[in-house]
């Protein structure tokens, strides 16, 4: 293999070029970055950065001393894959034409439907949506934030710290349901209320309120909550289209093995847009989280210079964490409705807590509130125990 | 220099956060060896003695980077600076550090108390 392009130029895409020169590729490396800027870090968009604590300096991915001797495309976007020839096509016109291919296109936010030229909606994904919904945070605003996951949770928890008046609303029964299941995702909700944010569950929304700008929030029962500034923060949405009539079979994601290998040879998928073989659930399932993003391109480099065989490094189980309201959330493994949980240290009355899920007898998650010490040991002893069908 | 704890007190494979400023983290390996580091991770506030204690190094709790006690290099990122190492000297039984006075490489955002009223 004399050339890879990586198409994608975040945690993900840089994480895959590095791997490809720590892993002994000395051929011409290309990545191409869709936002123009140079990787960056994302987590402290929603903490740290939306707070105005730090600055873009400090989201730099890259150190000083990085030489990854490669040609950097950034502020252009694939539109085309020709597998078969090797071919990128960009969206300024020109062609990669390569011999190894690193998806890493990632996914963006969703964004309400038909809000864009409604002033005051905001969505947090990219540094330019940090610093739009920085500028709206003004001293007094009415925050209304639509989604209690991550990016939620901790836009409502800097928005609170900044002292100002926001409501969560949320459609599931507690904030990260999805992941933590509702009886832990309530422990996340007492967060919210004992620090003074409005959480309404089980509340989907109906629309927003305005013309011009947004005035509000109208929820499927009819309520309609006011407000200045709307945070959708309700997932993401895998950056595919440019695949769509390359030959690579796409689901929810690209559709991977456990080694990263798509469906074609001499290409690989890492990242929010990629959808690995997930041995605990059967079938592919696609990691959005940061140490997804960091740990897994190693394995699927490995893959692609082996000629797209896995050599059976598993990657790990997907893991996050969340500072919300001074708090840190750990989560690691995969929950799954059926498993058992019960608290290691702690309740859920307590502001500090480890809860480990358990499937035939077996941990295969673990939350921690507040324990770092202790998620650490766990999270070293998770196994893979398939989902019972 | 600042007095620990009795080595006897800090069983292998632990480690223990001291409050001095910055914080630092005292750790007592498998193979016996006794290291201090600051506590602080270089990349982002998560204290290193929380962390997984494998050989002669530490790995931050929150983002995997892992740190050489010996030397202080980092293995990979996200961390990208070294943390501070200090000096530990066994006197009688007891743990004792010598705090370097190289400047700390802590996280944005964080700084030491000293710099903090200085600021004020």
């Amino acid at each position: 293999m004399k050339s890879v392009a990586v198409i994608g130029a975040s945690l993900a895409g840089l994480s895959a070029a590095r791997a490809l020169r720590a892993q002994g590729f000395d051929g011409e490396l290309t990545i191409v970055g869709g936002e123009g800027r140079r990787p960056y870090d994302r987590p402290p968009l929603s903490k740290e950065f939306l707070a105005g604590d730090v600055g873009e300096d400090v989201l730099a991915l890259e150190a000083d001393d990085d030489d990854l001797n490669a040609e950097w495309l950034l502020g252009v976007h694939a539109t085309r894959l020709d597998a078969a020839a090797g071919a990128v096509q960009l969206d300024n016109g020109t062609t990669v034409r390569t011999d190894g291919i690193v998806v890493a296109t990632g996914a963006r936010a969703r964004s309400w439907p038909a809000s864009a030229r409604l002033a005051g909606v905001h969505v947090l994904r990219t540094v330019d949506d940090a610093l739009a919904l920085r500028h709206d945070l003004r001293p007094g605003a009415r925050v209304v934030v639509i989604g209690a996951g991550f990016i939620g949770g901790e836009v409502a928890s800097t928005a609170t710290k900044l002292g100002l008046h926001v409501t969560v609303v949320e459609a599931a029964l507690a904030p990260l349901a999805g992941p933590l299941g509702v009886q832990l995702g309530a422990a996340v909700a007492r967060l919210h209320t004992e620090h003074g944010t409005r959480l309404l569950c089980g509340a989907p929304v109906a629309g927003l309120l305005g013309t011009d700008r947004v005035t509000g929030v109208e929820l499927a029962d009819g309520r309609r909550i006011a407000a200045d500034v709307v945070v959708v923060g309700i997932g993401a949405v895998p950056n595919l289209e440019w695949l769509r009539d390359s030959a690579i079979e796409l689901a929810n994601g690209v559709v991977c093995d456990a080694g990263g290998a798509t469906s074609v040879p001499n290409v690989v998928a890492v990242g929010d847009c990629a959808a690995w073989h997930e041995p605990s659930v059967g079938w592919p399932h696609r990691v959005e989280h940061w140490t997804g993003a960091m740990e897994r391109p190693a394995i699927a480099v490995a893959t692609l210079l082996a000629g797209g065989r896995h050599n059976g490094t598993p990657a790990k189980p997907p893991y996050f964490w969340s500072d919300q309201y001074g708090c840190r959330i750990q989560f690691a493994g995969i929950a799954h409705p059926g498993d058992e949980t019960t608290f290691e240290v702690g309740s859920l009355r307590d502001a500090s807590f480890l809860a480990v899920y358990r499937r035939e007898g077996q941990p295969v998650a673990v939350l921690g509130v507040d324990q770092p010490k202790l998620f650490t040991r766990w999270r070293r002893h998770l196994t893979a125990v398939p989902v019972p069908a | 220099m600042l007095e620990i704890c009795p080595l006897a007190a800090l069983p292998r494979g632990e480690a223990r956060r001291v409050e001095a400023d910055p914080p630092i983290a005292v750790f007592h390996t498998d193979d016996g060896e006794v290291f201090a580091v600051d506590d602080t991770c270089t990349h982002q506030d998560a204290s290193l003695a929380d962390g997984w204690l494998e050989g002669c190094e530490i790995e931050c709790p929150l983002h995997a980077s892992r740190f050489d006690l010996r030397t202080g290099a980092v293995d990979a990122p996200p961390a990208k600076l070294p943390v501070r190492t200090h000096e530990v000297v066994i006197v009688d039984g007891v743990i004792n550090v010598v705090l370097d006075d190289a400047p700390p490489n802590l996280p944005p955002g964080v700084t030491t108390r000293a710099a903090g009223e200085a600021a004020l």
